[in-house]
């Protein structure tokens, strides 16, 4: 082995997630352009992952395989390349249960006391209501993400169309719809991240996504951490697969006026 | 049990896992719950905040199976170490920062069956069992602390520099176990 000796030490500490400061920024920098220092470090997390096989103790509670199973059900998985896919979907969940919701209620109450009929009438109305939101809300989304839908970017004359994004957010709803154009191509393996930047604390991520061929994208998300106010968002580079936090320079940012 | 569990490798259970098989997580976490607990737990010392941890981990390989890339490593020390970063994360009351994505995890031992999980656990501990015990300190709290070297130093009364020696030449110590 022959690792650049000076980095040995903190390569070993990075392996563990421990490195901090002015030291691990030198050894991410380093890292970048040193394959065989990233050969070991790969070794060196193997290495420490085997501490983890040490571990030993009580099994976990019986009830917690039930819960994961439970949770599985619930949780459809989220792919944010075909959000139109994945917001039927969860949308038509809704819909059935509220109408199994709106059933059960009515039969409780028809048995119990007809006298809360009217409820049971308030109920309905309010379902009514949501029905419709919901007919409006699928055409939105139907027309923002259809494969076949027409995008055109109208610019004045003469001038080449810039990327542009336009992010619409409802703190209330945990959900935002992102539309973009004309985004440059990503490098190999990359893809682009949207953040929402909150007043105070860490960006948070608002989902992965790629373009397509003429640098088009729409994204669908409602799975956003509940109320964060903000009016600033980003998009950054990032691996294909997202980021936790931004590793790169902003190449958009936007704030409502 | 044991040959049971073998008739199906992990990667094909992570492949039925990519296309929504609940079955498929079922069988991995009946296979690995128990390794991803007692990391959760040595972290923690909370069976409740562990089993969160728990659940946390199996609900990101649901959600992100392609993150494990098979010819990159065990499924086992994988997850192993995803829940060690959780747990970390949750010892120190941060929001999650540690990206799946980012855990490598190059060690090549199948941990499938529950003989080869004893195995390899007895193997480490053997390794660990013979550090120096100031070694396997300064190793442990690293791993299972989270703690820096500034920290451990501090925490010990040790020089800075002898605690990052320390906890390189456990891990180099540690590479020995996958040495036939």
């Amino acid at each position: 082995m022959s690792v650049h000796s000076r980095f040995a030490e903190d390569l070993a500490l990075y392996a563990l997630g421990t490195l901090e400061g002015d030291e691990q920024v030198e050894l991410e920098k380093h890292l970048k352009d040193c394959a065989e220092c990233r050969h070991e470090m790969d070794q060196l997390r193997g290495d420490a992952a085997l501490l983890a096989l040490s571990a030993s103790g009580p099994a976990p509670p019986e009830r917690a395989r039930g819960r994961l199973m439970n949770a599985l059900t619930r949780e459809p998985r989220i792919s944010l390349e075909q959000p139109s896919m994945r917001r039927i979907s969860w949308w038509s969940q809704m819909g059935w249960v509220t109408a199994a919701a709106v059933v059960v209620i009515a039969a409780i109450l028809w048995r119990t006391d007809a006298s809360l009929s009217r409820r049971m009438a308030n109920l309905q109305k309010e379902f009514d209501e949501q029905q419709t939101e919901l007919q409006r809300a699928q055409e939105v989304t139907a027309t923002l993400t259809a494969t076949d839908a027409l995008r055109i970017t109208i610019v004045p004359p003469r001038m080449t169309p810039q990327p542009q994004g336009r992010v619409i957010y409802v703190p209330s709803r945990s959900s935002l719809i992102f539309l973009a154009n004309n985004l440059p191509a990503l490098p190999v393996r990359r893809a682009y991240e949207l953040w929402i930047i909150p007043s105070s604390g860490s960006p948070i991520p608002a989902g992965v996504f790629k373009p397509d061929a003429h640098g088009d994208v729409t994204v669908v998300n409602s799975r956003l951490p509940a109320g964060v106010e903000t009016k600033t968002f980003g998009i950054t580079v990032e691996p294909e697969s997202g980021s936790q936090f931004p590793t790169s320079t902003p190449i958009m940012l936007g704030t409502e006026e | 049990m044991d040959s049971a569990e073998k008739t199906i490798s992990d990667k094909e259970l992570v492949s039925r896992v990519r296309v929504g098989d609940q079955n498929a997580m079922g069988a991995l976490y009946d296979r690995y719950s128990a390794l991803v607990y007692a990391v959760a737990l040595r972290v923690l010392a909370d069976s409740a905040a562990a089993e969160d941890v728990l659940q946390e981990v199996f609900m990101q390989l649901w959600r992100n199976p392609t993150r494990f890339d098979a010819s990159r490593g065990s499924l086992g020390a994988w997850l192993a170490v995803i829940a060690r970063n959780r747990a970390i994360d949750a010892l120190r009351k941060r929001r999650y920062e540690s990206d799946i994505e980012d855990v490598v995890v190059s060690v090549e031992p199948d941990l499938a069956s529950q003989a080869d999980r004893s195995r390899a656990a007895k193997n480490v501990r053997d390794v660990l069992n013979g550090m120096p015990p100031a070694q396997r300190q300064a190793l442990e709290m690293a791993f299972f602390e989270g703690l820096t070297h500034t920290e451990i130093a501090t925490k010990i009364g040790e020089p800075l520099g002898t605690i990052k020696t320390r906890i390189r030449a456990g891990l180099l110590a540690l590479r020995k176990v996958l040495k036939p």
